[in-house]
């Protein structure tokens, strides 16, 4: 048996578009929640002892640590919002907030 | 096919379990508990193969029965009265996210005053819900009306609930023969379910019922006003269908005697066994009588009623709820927008309330009313028929002032 | 099946429409970790709907339903209904309620479901008021807190949704906070793999309705256990464990003194909240002791 044809066996549901009634939602989107913020993470690289509390503080979950990086904390600005529990929770207080527009 | 002797619930009972529903939540009042009771019967026996889920209220009966069908299965509840009124936030979930539930309502009025017996006050209040309403006219019909709406409800352009109407105690515990169809018959007739539209599956998630904006609420009330008027038809179809299949016909409204009637009554429920019966008696004495009975009030079948009453000059219609500050009871309305364009007299009644029986010296007071109108020799009708002469003094209380 | 217009990592969004600081989303974020894709949730009106979505779009990639403020215990009966018929005993049904859907209007088919042993995770996350409506007291808005509808402070003590669960004596219930998350992500796993009803009530500091910084939010939380105004229990098989006990608790003020709604007190009133919260606090712990 090629592998086609075992591809072909394996019964795979394909996706279609129907029409449903009634209220659903059916796209996973994700709104612009970075343009609220008012202050923004700064963080010394320096300082970071890479612990990731930051990351697991943050309600988010945009904040990467990626220790082989000298900026090795990496936030996802199109998201965050700047509440600043990353910089309230840091242990050595490495991160700072920071006012992002006059 | 066999002859069961059975009560309106159990008729009831009957077709749900035929239905093969896999969960059953139910909450039990008078007088719907022996359905609550007789279902769990079924499941514990093993004779209905169902999840049974004892709810603590009304009100959890119809969102358990409504999340169950929106994850899959065939769910069944019943209620009536305050059980109903309780339910009124989760009828609009049920409706508005198109799950195709059928429910029976044994109706009985709401309180105050609390009362355990017949009205349609109930399930009136619940009219504008996007929910179907079939009323049933005796036990048969219970049984025949609940798989029909199955059918209907389930249909590909309704995805619409159902109520099914019995009249407390005048059906649900009035004892009569009814023909019971194999199973095998059911089965084909309706069929297994299938979740059509929305569902909750984690092969395939979608997020149900979440906010709608003002932008699309409005089109979405539409797509159920669409369904609505879909069903019209649907249903005659599933009628002629079941006509067919089990021997039985149905109409969404039945004209009674009513093509050379002078007079028509228009009814719903276990009256018009009796309306019936008074317009044969009334046609033997030469009076041309004839009754409308309304089978289906959601959606109301506006061509239909015109088809039937359209040269009928003078029109009665019975109202079993008391429609408190509207001009008329609902049915009275409904019938008055049916026929705006026809000239007719139309008088409504409100009686019956509260497990009043509506006597056959009733209907014959309102046929003879109605016909003394038509020929010119009255002018009013007894709108509260079956009126006590006392009705503002029946309670006579001594207070300390 | 879902469009994914923005992917993730995780089940939840990363751009959802909740406050800056928000507890819940925090909460959402972690149970959902530990839950994974096999999971149906039901969720109320009210903060948590953020996750529902609006119009076509959702933040969630798992199936979910929104039902009415008072039946999301019924709800998630009713799925667990169906997949029972059908022979589905792996997927996970969450119930993710606030406190008002929960403690007020929700207390009765929360109670049903208890009751009946359904196999339900209900979560409770406890922001102590009605915040989506604008803030109004709830029957777990704590003692003395000012709210919309408490302008002068709520002049009762909280509902304990806990001891209501236990009264039950369902499998499993605990508290939790999202000052440790660790013990949060333990509970839910273990309520997960619990035959039978599980209740979570989880602490959930809101910036907007407590009115502090919202950087404070785990702080807070962390205030919270550390001065005796939560704490931290599980209810297992019977067995009542104390998860974590101050050897001291601290000054009241090291909690409230953050926050607005607290912040019309005048010092005799502060002191009152203090012994309020110091007797509660060792009379609970007695409690909870006394039922093993």
């Amino acid at each position: 048996m090629t592998v086609m044809q075992k591809q072909q066996e394996k019964h795979t549901p394909k996706p279609q578009k129907f029409r449903v009634y009634g209220p659903v939602a059916t796209v996973y989107g994700s709104s612009n929640t970075g343009s609220w913020r008012i202050l923004c993470p700064k963080v010394d690289y320096e300082a970071c002892i890479k612990c990731g509390t930051c990351a697991r503080s943050c309600p988010a979950n945009i904040i990467d640590i990626i220790k082989e990086q000298s900026e090795c904390v990496v936030i996802d600005f199109d998201y965050c919002k700047g509440c600043g529990i990353c910089a309230n929770e840091c242990p050595v207080k490495c991160i700072s907030m920071v006012v992002e527009r006059g | 096919m066999t002859y069961k002797m059975m009560d309106g619930n159990l008729a009831a009972v009957e077709a749900m379990k035929m239905a093969k529903v896999q969960v059953v939540s139910a909450y039990p009042i008078t007088p719907q508990s022996n359905i609550a009771e007789k279902l769990s019967d079924l499941v514990a026996s093993g004779e209905l193969k169902a999840e049974y889920i004892r709810v603590e209220s009304e009100h959890s009966a119809l969102s358990v029965a409504t999340t169950a069908q929106l994850a899959g299965v065939r769910a069944a509840t019943a209620t009536a009265s305050n059980g109903l009124a309780l339910m009124h936030e989760v009828l609009g979930m049920t409706s508005g996210n198109r799950v195709p539930i059928v429910m029976p309502v044994v109706n009985r009025g709401v309180a105050a005053p609390w009362t355990l017996w017949c009205e349609h006050g109930d399930a009136m209040a619940e009219r504008d819900m996007g929910w179907m309403q079939f009323y049933c006219e005796n036990v048969q019909e219970v049984f025949d009306l609940i798989l029909m709406a199955y059918k209907a409800a389930e249909d590909k352009d309704v995805l619409t609930p159902a109520m099914v109407c019995l009249d407390g105690f005048f059906l649900s515990h009035s004892m009569q023969k009814i023909v019971v169809p194999k199973q095998e018959l059911v089965d084909n007739f309706i069929g297994g379910y299938k979740s059509q539209n929305t569902y909750l599956d984690t092969e395939d998630p979608m997020f149900i019922c979440d906010l709608t904006g003002s932008e699309e609420y409005t089109e979405m009330k539409y797509q159920q006003k669409v369904a609505m008027d879909n069903a019209i038809g649907v249903i005659e179809q599933v009628q002629r269908e079941f006509e067919e299949r089990f021997g039985r016909k149905y109409s969404i409204v039945e004209g009674y005697r009513t093509e050379d009637a002078d007079v028509v009554l228009v009814a719903l429920g276990s009256m018009c066994g009796t309306g019936k019966h008074v317009v044969n008696k009334l046609r033997e004495k030469g009076k041309k009588v004839g009754l409308a009975k309304v089978t289906v009030f959601r959606p109301f079948p506006a061509e239909k009623i015109r088809e039937i009453l359209s040269g009928t000059r003078c029109i009665g219609v019975f109202d079993r709820s008391a429609g408190i500050g509207g001009q008329g009871g609902p049915v009275w309305s409904e019938v008055c927008a049916a026929m705006k364009d026809i000239s007719c007299d139309i008088r409504n009644y409100t009686g019956g309330l509260g497990g009043r029986d509506v006597s056959p010296d009733n209907i014959e007071k309102i046929f003879d009313e109605l016909l003394e109108i038509s020929q010119g020799k009255r002018k009013n009708h007894t709108a509260w028929i079956d009126l006590k002469e006392n009705a503002m003094d029946i309670r006579q209380v001594i207070k300390n002032v | 099946m879902y469009d994914v217009q923005h992917n993730s990592r995780g089940l939840v969004s990363h751009g959802v429409s909740a406050c800056a600081g928000c507890g819940m989303e925090l909460i959402m974020r972690n149970v959902l970790e530990v839950l994974g894709e096999d999971t149906i949730i039901l969720i109320p009106p009210g903060c948590s709907a953020l996750f529902s979505g609006f119009g076509n779009e959702t933040a969630l990639k798992i199936p979910g339903f929104q039902g009415n403020l008072e039946n999301t215990a019924a709800c998630a009966a009713g799925v667990r209904a169906a997949l029972n018929a059908k022979g589905n005993k792996h997927t996970t049904v969450l119930a993710f309620a606030g406190d008002g859907g929960t403690v007020d209007i929700g207390i009765q088919s929360l109670s049903g479901v208890l009751e009946r042993r359904d196999k339900v995770l209900y979560i409770c996350y406890d922001n102590e008021a009605y915040m989506n409506t604008g803030i109004q007291a709830s029957s777990s808005t704590p003692y003395f807190a000012g709210t919309t509808t408490t302008p002068s402070g709520k002049k009762t003590g909280r509902k304990d949704l806990m001891q209501i669960a236990i009264a039950h004596d369902i499998p499993y219930a605990a508290t939790a906070s999202i000052n440790n998350l660790n013990d949060l992500k333990k509970k839910v796993q273990k309520a997960k793999d619990t035959d039978g009803p599980s209740l979570l009530h989880i602490h959930t500091p809101c910036p907007t309705g407590w009115r502090y910084e919202p950087a404070k939010t785990i702080e807070i939380a962390r205030a919270a256990v550390q001065t005796g105004c939560w704490i931290l229990y599980e209810y297992e098989a019977g067995k009542v464990t104390i998860n974590y006990r101050q050897k001291e608790l601290k000054p009241i003020e090291e909690y409230i003194g953050f926050q607005g709604r607290f912040g019309n007190l005048s010092k005799e009133q502060k002191k009152e909240i203090q012994d309020y919260v110091t007797k509660q606090y060792n009379k609970y712990i007695i409690k909870l002791e006394a039922m093993n």
